[in-house]
């Protein structure tokens, strides 16, 4: 039952943008079906995916849904139907009479194929889905074409996305080759580790692309900047953890890993958490910024897998649990606050036309629930209590802490890097956040634009205030998602034999909603003494004191460049900013500039020249192919009677 | 029962005193009378009397920020151990939310800062925040080897003294932590030789420098959270390096007000002996705390 309500829910985002094909395109009317449309499904889709979490998994030749499924499902239905009523005011038909009709038809299809992803029981269906997902992001990514940055992302993208496919048909021919059929089901116990190192090698490389982790995210940062907002919150929020979901469903599926698979996830995850705020922190463009923060959070859900793979080579359960649902839990939470925080990234940018920091500033007035919204997101990613980026952390904290052994026999030392590098994480993603929320919401305007925002409509704020309110939900209770995650982390490891997994005795699940709720108590009870305070005292408003400084503008104030100058100095190693900075001025100086910009390292620094250099070595056989028959006919001949002096 | 409402005064009451007393310390090696040894309750008691003056630039953020620091300070207070005795709260992974509270305070403080639109507080607000990058891996560190040490991650336990295996076996993995722990708390607190509380010399502070336009009770709420996370930090240290017990329970709390005193008297000996360094060795130093406590961690996995 459950599983034809998902099917129904999948149809319906899948046709969501086809009525709108047929309508004039300065009428909404064809929005407004298509919105109707995507939350018909998405209500069906979570109705059906919540209901199969009570039901015997579902599984026949060509859909199979078990928990883990059900985990990816709901982001699926939940972050594009809110994106959907968002795109109602942000990308307004009648304002984008050339591409939202496209963007429309190729958002319903993007996220009818990530669910068809998440509930494919075969290979064949696995990569169509996966193929139509690709191509759908693909023209997603480019709905501005006619820009010319925007196409070469898009490029990128397509590159990047094919290489994918690529090691996912060697990955399915080869599981083809030792299980015997194109369903997905576990290897056998006997076969060499070879084969089976070779396929979680291919998972990692061809899933790592698509969700993005550290050497391989080179065509994140651009896409995620160049899209329209609410789908750079759907490729951010859901679409790379269908990445994360191909590695989850891939590695359930290899008995026994090796420890060093774990460890090779690990530090993976590790440089590409670090790594991916260090770039986050250098960045200027407030869409590319948030952007490297998914490579960021990607990491961090990397760590926890590779702790649960470290877990079930060392045969511990707390492990496995702990960083599995560690994942999971995150990749729902990245899902919801990192929609948040593009949403209202569109909408600074629908009132500003920037997407340059330090061209904004003083937003908080002028939006102040957009800025709310911003913060709370802005908190929950840094993993800070009382929100949900915290329990997700907490869980694979608490594991990483275990693996090494304490309160246990058997640990691995290779785990001790991890609870500082997630502190490094963490930290840095504070001053990251609080560098943009200052910049674009605090202070003073650094522009007309900024000086003249407006709050945007109930269309754009609702849709974030529901996000924020899923934060708050799972931040304060954690209780309440717990029994899904159990029931992934058992169908992700059958073979350990703990029959029910329980987080309860291994995370301290309800005293973290006492904390949260104390911490939200006193918070309340010291505002409200304050302010007491402050009306028995008396308050006056003036300018800022400044030490004093009696005509300070706003372009004086401390901008985003600045704020991350010390930071950004000491991880010049890997960022290697590029600065262009005033030469020496005479006495009476001129007018001047100084630019800095942080290019990223693998795409600008590493593919770009040897893409360049590859281009120049075979320019050079270009004379081959000069479009003269007669030489055409003479290569055939030379070849035959080569072949014929080989046979 | 009556613990816990020892430990609650404590932690609401004494914070100040350890700024009396570290106070009075310099003005003896000044060879000064110094001001009396509650003076920072005088501060305060004034400060929370007086109006306030709230620049035109700034939202609730600004007032956000003092509460969020004091309020993350004292919650963190009720998860540390008092000398030998246990938190009121305790659980296990409590040392995550100790770490990730101040994070939070951090969070507030720093945007606060950034509110007011000033030049000087953004770059109090930069340091404060560059500098926490380095310091939260060496406390993680520090943490490890607790946890490993006493096979609990809760800090209570952890730091349940004589360790079982306590200094006689891993008394230097202990000695690093301990000291990488130190140089940690100098810099969160602000303290010389990494920072300087009474300066004015704007362009070279960290933490006083985000406060600048605060004024009234919401600095009074600045200067009270920052003494409970002196407190709370210092608690945190002196449990590993004297983790001494009496036998008799009230005797414990004299001997954990005792220790907090010569605490509060090194930390002025530090600061009267010491020049403050320039800004651009505090990553330095930070990243050999980082290392210290690395090495103590290696030490106890070898």
């Amino acid at each position: 039952m459950s599983e034809w309500l998902i099917v129904m829910g999948i149809v319906c985002h899948a046709v969501s943008g086809v009525p709108g094909l047929f309508r004039r395109r300065d009428s909404d009317a064809g929005q407004k079906l298509a919105v109707v449309l995507g939350l018909i499904g998405s209500a069906l889709g979570i109705v059906g995916a919540v209901g199969s979490l009570w039901q015997p998994s579902v599984a026949n030749s060509v859909i199979k849904i078990d928990a883990i499924s059900v985990i990816f499902l709901l982001p699926i239905f939940l972050v594009p139907a809110l994106g959907a009523i968002y795109g109602l005011t942000y990308w307004k038909q009648a304002e984008h009479i050339h591409n939202g009709q496209k963007l429309r038809l190729f958002y319903g299809l993007v996220t009818a194929a990530m669910a068809g992803v998440t509930i494919a029981a075969n290979s064949i269906l696995f990569l169509v889905a996966w193929e139509i997902m690709a191509l759908s992001a693909f023209f997603l990514i480019t709905t501005e074409d006619e820009d010319r940055t925007v196409r070469e992302v898009g490029w990128i993208y397509l590159v990047a996305t094919h290489t994918a496919t690529l090691c996912l048909f060697a990955l399915f021919a080869l599981l083809r080759n030792v299980t015997g059929s194109f369903a997905l089901v576990a290897l056998p116990d006997g076969p060499g580790t070879g084969i089976a190192t070779a396929i979680f090698l291919l998972a990692t490389i061809g899933f790592g692309l698509k969700a993005g982790m550290m050497p391989l995210h080179v065509w994140l940062p651009g896409a995620h900047a160049m899209a329209p907002s609410h789908v750079s919150a759907l490729m951010s929020g859901v679409l790379i953890k269908i990445g994360i979901y191909g590695l989850v469903r891939i590695s359930s599926l290899l008995p026994h890993p090796p420890l060093w698979w774990g460890g090779l996830l690990l530090a993976a995850g590790m440089i590409s958490g670090v790594l991916g705020v260090a770039f986050a922190i250098g960045q200027h463009d407030l869409k590319r910024l948030l952007a490297y923060h998914s490579v960021e959070n990607i990491g961090i859900i990397t760590m926890g897998l590779g702790l649960a793979m470290v877990g079930r080579s060392l045969h511990r359960a707390d492990c496995v649990a702990l960083g599995l649902a560690g994942a999971l839990l995150h990749v729902w939470n990245h899902g919801l606050f990192k929609s948040v925080l593009f949403l209202s990234a569109g909408a600074v940018i629908h009132a500003t036309h920037t997407r340059e920091i330090d061209h904004l500033g003083g937003l908080a007035k002028a939006m102040p629930r957009t800025a709310l919204c911003f913060a709370i997101g802005a908190v929950a990613i840094c993993g800070l209590p009382p929100l949900n980026g915290f329990v997700s952390e907490l869980l694979i904290y608490l594991g990483l802490f275990r693996s090494l052994g304490i309160g246990h026999e058997t640990g691995w030392a290779g785990a001790a890097f991890g609870p500082p590098a997630l502190a490094l994480i963490g930290a840095l993603a504070v001053a990251c956040f609080v560098k943009v929320f200052g910049a674009v919401f605090l202070g003073a305007a650094r522009s007309e634009h900024a000086r003249h925002a407006r709050e945007a409509g109930a269309n754009m704020t609702a849709p974030m205030l529901v996000l924020v309110g899923c934060c708050l939900l799972i931040g304060l209770a954690p209780l309440l998602v717990a029994p899904v995650l159990e029931r992934g982390v058992s169908a992700w490891s059958p073979d350990l034999a703990t029959g029910a997994v329980s987080l309860a005795p291994l995370a301290p699940l309800g005293w973290i909603s006492v904390a949260g709720l104390a911490l939200i108590v006193l918070l309340v009870v010291a505002g409200v003494a304050l302010s007491q305070r402050l009306r028995h005292g008396g308050t006056a408003s003036s300018g800022t004191w400044d030490c004093g400084y009696a005509a300070p503008t706003a372009r004086m104030q401390y901008t985003s460049s600045s704020f991350a100058q010390m930071l950004v100095g000491c991880f010049t190693w890997v960022l290697r900013p590029r600065v262009h900075a005033p030469s020496e001025q005479p006495l009476f100086s001129r007018p001047t500039q100084f630019r800095s910009h942080v290019p990223d390292i693998v795409l600008d620094g590493a593919l770009r020249p040897s893409f360049r250099f590859g281009a120049k070595i075979t320019s050079s056989f270009r004379f081959l192919q000069a479009g003269n028959i007669h030489a055409y006919l003479f290569y055939i001949v030379v070849f035959l009677i080569l072949l014929l002096l080989w046979r | 029962m009556s613990h816990i409402i020892v430990h609650i005064v404590l932690i609401l009451g004494l914070p100040p005193l350890l700024l009396g007393v570290i106070g009075k310390t310099k003005a003896l090696f000044a060879g000064r009378v110094g001001p009396p040894l509650f003076q920072p309750y005088y501060d305060l008691a004034k400060l929370f009397r007086k109006g306030s003056v709230f620049s035109t630039t700034t939202t609730w953020v600004f007032r956000a920020g003092p509460v969020v620091g004091l309020v993350t300070a004292l919650l963190a207070g009720m998860l540390v151990p008092l000398g030998s005795h246990g938190a009121p709260v305790s659980f296990s992974g409590d040392l995550i939310l100790f770490a990730y509270l101040f994070a939070l305070g951090r969070f507030f403080t720093a945007s606060a800062a950034l509110d007011t639109g000033s030049a000087f507080e953004g770059m109090g607000a930069a340091r404060e925040v560059t500098f926490s990058c380095l310091a939260e891996p060496a406390l993680f560190f520090g943490f490890l080897v607790l946890a490993k040490l006493s096979g609990s991650l809760s800090l209570t336990v952890m730091l349940d003294g004589p360790f079982p295996s306590g200094w006689g076996v891993a008394g230097a993995s202990l000695v690093l932590v301990a000291a990488s722990l130190f140089i940690v708390l100098l810099v969160e607190n602000s303290r010389i030789p990494f920072d300087d509380p009474n300066t004015h010399l704007e362009l070279t502070m960290i933490h006083e420098v985000m406060v600048l336009d605060h004024s009234g009770p919401a600095l009074g709420m600045i200067q009270y959270g920052a003494a409970v996370k002196l407190f709370v930090m210092g608690a945190l240290l002196m449990r590993i390096v004297a983790p001494f017990t009496s036998g008799n329970a009230w005797a414990d709390w004299g001997l954990f007000v005792a220790g907090m005193m010569a605490l509060a008297v090194v930390i002025g000996v530090v600061e009267s002996v010491m020049a403050r360094f320039r800004l651009v060795f505090v990553p330095t130093f930070l990243v050999a705390a980082c290392l210290l406590s690395g090495f103590g961690i290696v030490l106890l996995l070898r």
